[in-house]
């Protein structure tokens, strides 16, 4: 902070002269861009070093998909694509685990954020000429990154297990930066849980409640064509389906992409729209 | 910037910096705030004195835009603490009860995270957050992480990131409880610093000792009502200040001590009350003239002293000066009365006196 800034001459109507240089707050206080990204990169450094701190946090992204991948090809490939024929169950699964990546590292967000608001920290965030969603937003940047990790780590074990590139790797990416965008929009979801739940556990119990449904009742694990219509129905506005349908269908290059693609967009625009501006909120007015 | 000091530039010194007028804060049925008036004059320190669950942590957090108050008005630095929270939150320092820095993060980074959150370049911050830990004596700390801190470095971190921006204004809230006496002594000799520096700040606590250290004026509160309010001399006068207890060999001059005392019509010496029970001899100290008065003349009567030494009212007693009855929700209470370095003061004069009386 300039000296300036810590020198409000008072005038009247109560206005501070900003005597100093950088950055100017308007005279309501409200700050520039710069100031937003700066803080946002502040913050999510702090949530960097807490993991450099403490890098069993990184169990999860490392480990669940080098499980799933193994469990779910040597548990299901066979029986769905018979003995010997694994490796085209991989194909299958591998995209539709990029969905679920999302969905566990945001369920882990609600949990974290739980844990950390009710340190003393988050009074001092608080109590700063900072906007209050930089610390959510930087939140999810870190997680964002989270994601990055435990989606590559995916891929490479899809790989190993072998996975068969039939797309370009434009649209590997693109299904990448799909189920990002979809996994931020659950963030935000999990983090109004965990602003809203008394605690961690009940973050948890709540969040494997929604959880379990949307996962299985998708096309992450099985083709929908053999569940029953009323089944059917519910996984086709599943986002989780459309999401992973999207990564399939764009990695394998088969099949239509625009309509999962757009349907899932518009999930995480919806998701982000409602749920944002509660947990900003809910953090802004927390006691 | 560094070193500029705000006062040359203030041409209002001595207005307030802080003005609180019929705070009211409820939760639920509780009254936490009812009603509080105070002011902080630029550049000196109040102390807001009271027990656990008076109110001073939810003044202090209205104050800091953390909670909202229900009726009432507050400003600091000019700056409404409803309407201009923004504006207000650049001009303030908040030190809580429970260190609030992250635990996971080292000391330096810590510091250097809230320089650039206060909009301070990545050299500044960085420089700013090596000036702070050097002055707060947390250099050689400075990259283990906080959690394993002792209580006085965890503090002494909170307070050197309360200072990094320069606040006009620095909220204290029981800066010193659950700290050992060396470790409090080292947070007061801080708080003199930054308060020699020119801060203004609001000092909530507990501990009589504690407002006496380090406050200008006192503002008791008790339930969320302020219930005297004075410089702390006046407080102080009120309440009785520092007491002497002098310890006869023999406990029978206990009589003629007391009378003797009186006769010379010293200041304060009326107030003298002799505890046979104890063998000790009560007497108001209101200069340390007086109180080598005091000492000198039963020293020249040939009175024979064992022990003595001086002790400030606990908080239990400043309420029962003020109110009547002794504050009623503390539930650690029994720590309110604690001795202090004031214990420690006291043995020094004891050995200054006992030479002097040896003299």
């Amino acid at each position: 902070m300039s000296a300036g800034t810590t020198t409000p001459t008072r005038t009247p109507s109560g206005a501070a002269t900003a005597a100093a240089s950088r950055p100017a707050p308007a005279a309501d206080g409200r700050l520039p861009l710069r100031s937003h990204l700066r803080h946002i990169g502040a913050l999510a450094r702090r949530n960097a070093l807490q993991i450099k701190a403490d890098p069993e946090s990184m169990f999860d992204a490392v480990l669940m998909p080098v499980i799933f991948v193994l469990l779910f090809v040597f548990v299901f490939g066979g029986a769905m694509f018979g003995q010997g024929n694994q490796d085209q169950y991989v194909n299958y699964l591998v995209p539709g685990l990029m969905a679920m990546m999302g969905m566990n590292i945001a369920m882990a967000v609600g949990t974290g954020v739980n844990d950390d608001f009710k340190k003393g920290v988050m009074d001092r965030f608080r109590s700063m000429p900072i906007a209050r969603s930089s610390v959510l937003v930087a939140k999810i940047v870190v997680e964002i990154g989270r994601m990055l990790v435990a989606t590559t780590i995916l891929l490479v074990m899809g790989f190993v297990m072998g996975l068969t590139l039939h797309g370009s790797v434009l649209q590997l990416l693109a299904a990448v930066g799909l189920s990002m965008v979809f996994g931020a929009s659950l963030m935000w979801i999990f983090i109004l849980l965990g602003l809203t739940m008394k605690t961690a556990q009940a973050v948890q119990g709540v969040a494997m409640l929604v959880l379990m449904p949307l996962q299985f009742g998708s096309s992450i694990f099985a083709p929908t064509t053999s569940m029953p219509g009323w089944l059917q129905s519910f996984t086709d506005v599943n986002p989780l389906s459309n999401l992973a349908d999207a990564a399939r269908h764009l990695i394998n290059d088969e099949g239509a992409v625009a309509q999962p693609v757009l349907i899932t967009l518009a999930w995480a625009v919806g998701i982000t729209a409602v749920t944002a501006p509660l947990a900003v909120r809910k953090f802004r007015n927390k006691t | 910037m560094v070193g500029m000091t705000r006062n040359d530039k203030n041409p209002q010194r001595g207005a307030h910096a802080v003005e609180v007028r019929g705070l009211v804060k409820h939760f639920g049925e509780t009254k936490a705030l009812d009603g509080v008036d105070l002011d902080v004059r630029e550049g000196t320190v109040l102390g807001v004195l009271g027990p656990n669950g008076a109110g001073k942590t939810t003044l202090v957090r209205c104050l800091s835009t953390l909670l909202v108050p229900d009726a009432g008005t507050a400003t600091v630095a000019g700056y409404d603490v409803v309407r201009q929270p923004r504006q207000l939150r650049r001009t303030i320092g908040l030190t809580g009860q429970y260190a609030s820095v992250d635990e996971k993060l080292s000391g330096w980074e810590n510091l250097y995270m809230i320089g650039r959150l206060l909009d301070l370049s990545r050299k500044e911050a960085r420089a700013r957050a090596d000036e702070m830990l050097e002055r707060f004596s947390l250099t050689e700390a400075a990259k283990r992480p906080a959690g394993g801190y002792s209580g006085g470095m965890r503090r002494r971190l909170d307070l050197a990131a309360s200072m990094i921006g320069r606040p006009a204004v620095l909220y204290l809230d029981e800066p010193t409880t659950g700290l050992d006496p060396r470790t409090r002594n080292e947070v007061w000799d801080e708080v003199q610093r930054m308060v020699a520096e020119g801060a203004t700040v609001l000092l909530t606590t507990q501990y009589m000792e504690e407002a006496e250290q380090l406050a200008d004026e006192l503002t008791v509160i008790d339930r969320g009502k302020v219930i005297a309010k004075g410089k702390v001399d006046e407080l102080k006068a009120r309440v009785g200040g520092r007491t002497m207890r002098i310890r006869p060999v023999d406990p029978g001059d206990l009589p003629a001590m007391a009378r003797a005392l009186a006769e010379t019509g010293l200041d304060g010496v009326a107030g003298t009350q002799a505890v046979p029970d104890e063998g000790t001899l009560l007497v108001p100290i209101l200069s340390d003239e007086q109180l080598t008065a005091v000492v000198g003349l039963l020293a020249a009567r040939g009175y024979a002293i064992a022990d003595l030494g001086t002790y400030l009212p606990s908080l239990d007693e400043v309420f029962l000066a003020i109110t009547g009855h002794r504050p009623t929700r503390g539930e650690d209470r029994g720590s309110a009365g604690r001795p202090g370095p004031d214990a420690h003061t006291g043995n020094n004069e004891q050995t200054d006196q006992n030479e002097e009386v040896a003299a």
